[in-house]
């Protein structure tokens, strides 16, 4: 049986999914553009006799959120990018412990103080990294308010599936709009069982241990490597993009989140003028969908990639195209959405006039 | 022959790595007997921190983990939140807890976090070879402060245990010290105190301990017993600063 069908603003919809989907427990500190979310988890979470806590910075929240996932319990926190920025320490030592817990990040205009308006512009720090070390996390764009609660169920399912941290890289956008969101079945909490991996007390067993340290170069090139292992494993099993009119498409728009849904409409202004034009969209931007461009590559004219910051994932779509075709580039920053329309004409301007 | 001494069953066999004559190794030992007296060995989750104990693990056989520098308190109250009949200690430096965590230390205080902290104040920064700690005294020469701590480059030493006990939060606060057998037995009774504040459910707990670091201090490890007696007491006052009903 589904859930029920319900109008509810992105912000709220995210935390009702989460709380669907088994989070039993919330750390965070208040940053727009997503404040409602931690407010509604604020309320929502007690009623369900389960746990809220206002952290004293997200320097805190993010060690809290690692503590709470060394016990193996299913644990969120959200924010915003100067937000994020401050949890890349403990995002590096999560990612060399092992332990899964699921971070939203409401992307905002950037750098430094930026603004609150929905931007694009922390693709390079949720995708390449952002703390030190060589590590991953699994990085989900969703692109409508119902793919995002749709994703929140995917997102602790691979956490613990992968013991590893699930980035929701959301913007402004999707959180400010109201859109009818369908939720899944409630995930039964008293099913999950604490992992045997975790830190809980000993009891009878021998310890266990939850550390990202080891002072022999040898063996934390072994932890290294098993990591490596690890995010080999995850691109092969979970990459995953949408394909939009891309069948016998002639030219690919390519796009991620907002701006890929707004690309939706341009596609099909394109197609109404008889322009064969398709969407690639990835749904993991870490791990990447690469083959998927080295593949369209051998069909398509040019690619045509915008987003709402300087060409962040254009990198990695060079790198999928492999040169093979143009890969033509439009972008918007500082917190300013493009239209459909406005899209449509750069889209001309490369065909070769409008 | 009766046996009257012997080291606690929940250290490891593992050799300490800490240097000739540090009170690291004190503290761990206060620790592991309480845990077994106490009979929390199997519910103890401990957080070690950055600093000459970040292998603390290596030696005391309970569930661990290490947090990132300073952020013990942090990671504690994430793991007691989600997890309350766990038993959670954090064992943290000067610079570790008043330094770089002074912040998660002052919030997991101030709301009540049903966590023990035990403090170790040894005046410097010792596992990154001996620079200047938010506890150095003034006049002290750490590699940082080459000329002697001076109030008006460096600021003032900061008092933890008294500073954690104007907050509402804790239910117990208290310093003691490791240099002599009178004052180690005080300091086991102040951890037991603290960890009973924990397992009452009565509130945040903290011992700083003033412990030696001869190694930094370039002294002998009778010398930098001494110079604990001499030169830091009289700054670092032991004594219980907060004792909340049920407690004592
Ligand atoms: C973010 C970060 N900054 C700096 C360091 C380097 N560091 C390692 S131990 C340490 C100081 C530890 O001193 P203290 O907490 O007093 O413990 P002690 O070694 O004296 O026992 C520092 C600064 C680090 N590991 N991480
Ligand atoms: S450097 Fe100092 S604190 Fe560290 S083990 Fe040696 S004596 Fe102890």
């Amino acid at each position: 049986m589904m859930g029920e069908r319900l109008l509810m603003k992105g912000s709220e919809a995210l935390a009702e999914a989460a709380i669907r989907a088994g989070a039993q427990i919330f750390f965070g500190y208040p940053i727009t553009p997503q404040n409602e979310t931690p407010e509604y988890f604020s309320r929502r979470m007690p009623e369900l006799g389960r746990k809220y806590v206002q952290a004293e910075s997200e320097v805190a929240s993010i060690n809290m959120v690692y503590g709470a996932a060394a016990t193996g319990t299913r644990v969120i926190t959200t924010s915003s990018s100067p937000g994020i920025s401050l949890m890349q320490e403990g995002f590096s030592y999560i990612g060399n412990s092992n332990v899964p817990c699921v971070v939203v990040n409401v992307m905002r205009g950037g750098p430094g103080l930026g603004n609150i308006a929905p931007a694009q512009g922390d693709y390079f720090q949720a995708t390449k990294g952002g703390g030190h070390g060589d590590y991953h996390s699994i990085v989900l764009a969703p692109h409508t308010v119902q793919e995002q609660c749709d994703l929140m169920y995917d997102a602790f399912e691979l956490a613990e599936k992968y013991r590893i941290m699930v980035v929701v890289l959301s913007d402004g956008l999707l959180g400010q709009m109201m859109e009818p969101v369908e939720f899944k079945d409630w995930v039964d909490v008293s099913k999950l069982k604490t992992p045997d991996w975790a830190i809980v007390g000993k009891g009878d067993r021998p310890r266990n241990l939850i550390s990202s340290f080891e002072l022999d170069p040898e063996g934390l090139e072994k932890m290294n490597l098993a990591l490596q292992e690890k995010y080999k494993k995850i691109a092969e099993n979970e990459t995953r993009y949408e394909l939009y009119m891309m069948d016998d498409a002639e030219y690919a728009l390519t796009g991620f989140g907002t701006v890929a849904r707004i690309m939706k409409t341009t596609v099909k202004m394109l197609r109404e003028k008889g322009i064969k034009a398709g969407l690639i969209r990835p749904i993991t931007v870490w791990p990447f969908p690469y083959k998927v461009y080295e593949d369209f590559a051998d069909k398509v004219k040019f690619f045509f990639d915008v987003e709402m910051n300087e060409g962040q994932m254009l990198e990695d779509v060079k790198l999928g195209v492999n040169g093979k075709k143009p890969v033509l580039y439009y972008g918007r920053l500082g917190g300013v959405v493009p239209t459909a329309e406005e899209i449509y004409k750069q889209f001309r301007l490369h065909l070769g006039g409008c | 022959m009766k046996l009257i001494y012997k080291a606690p069953e929940t250290f490891t066999k593992k050799p300490t790595t800490y240097c000739p004559g540090c009170t690291h190794g004190i503290a761990h030992r206060l620790i592991a007997e309480l845990l077994e007296e106490m009979d929390l060995v199997k519910k103890a989750v401990i957080v070690w921190p950055v600093g000459c104990s970040v292998f603390g693990y290596d030696f005391i056989d309970t569930d661990a983990t290490v947090a990132a520098h300073g952020r013990a308190c942090a990671m504690a109250t994430g793991i007691k939140r989600a997890h309350p009949e766990s038993f959670v200690i954090t064992y943290q430096g000067d610079g570790d807890l008043a330094s770089i965590g002074m912040a998660e230390t002052v919030h997991a205080a101030a709301r009540g976090e049903l966590i023990t902290t035990i403090f170790i104040n040894n005046g410097n920064f010792g596992m990154t070879g001996g620079q200047m700690a938010p506890t150095t005294l003034i006049g002290q020469v750490t590699t940082t402060s080459p000329y002697g701590r001076k109030p008006e480059v460096n600021g003032f030493p900061i008092h933890v245990a008294e500073m954690l006990a104007t907050l509402d939060g804790p239910a117990y606060i208290a310093r003691a010290s490791l240099d002599s057998p009178q004052h180690i037995n005080q300091a086991k009774n102040f951890i037991r105190k603290a960890f009973k504040a924990q397992l009452l459910g009565l509130g945040y707990s903290l011992v700083e301990l003033v412990s030696t670091c001869p190694t930094n201090w370039k002294m002998t490890p009778v010398e930098a017993l001494e110079r604990v007696r001499k030169e830091v007491l009289p700054v670092f006052p032991i004594g219980e600063f907060r004792v909340v009903k049920g407690v004592e």
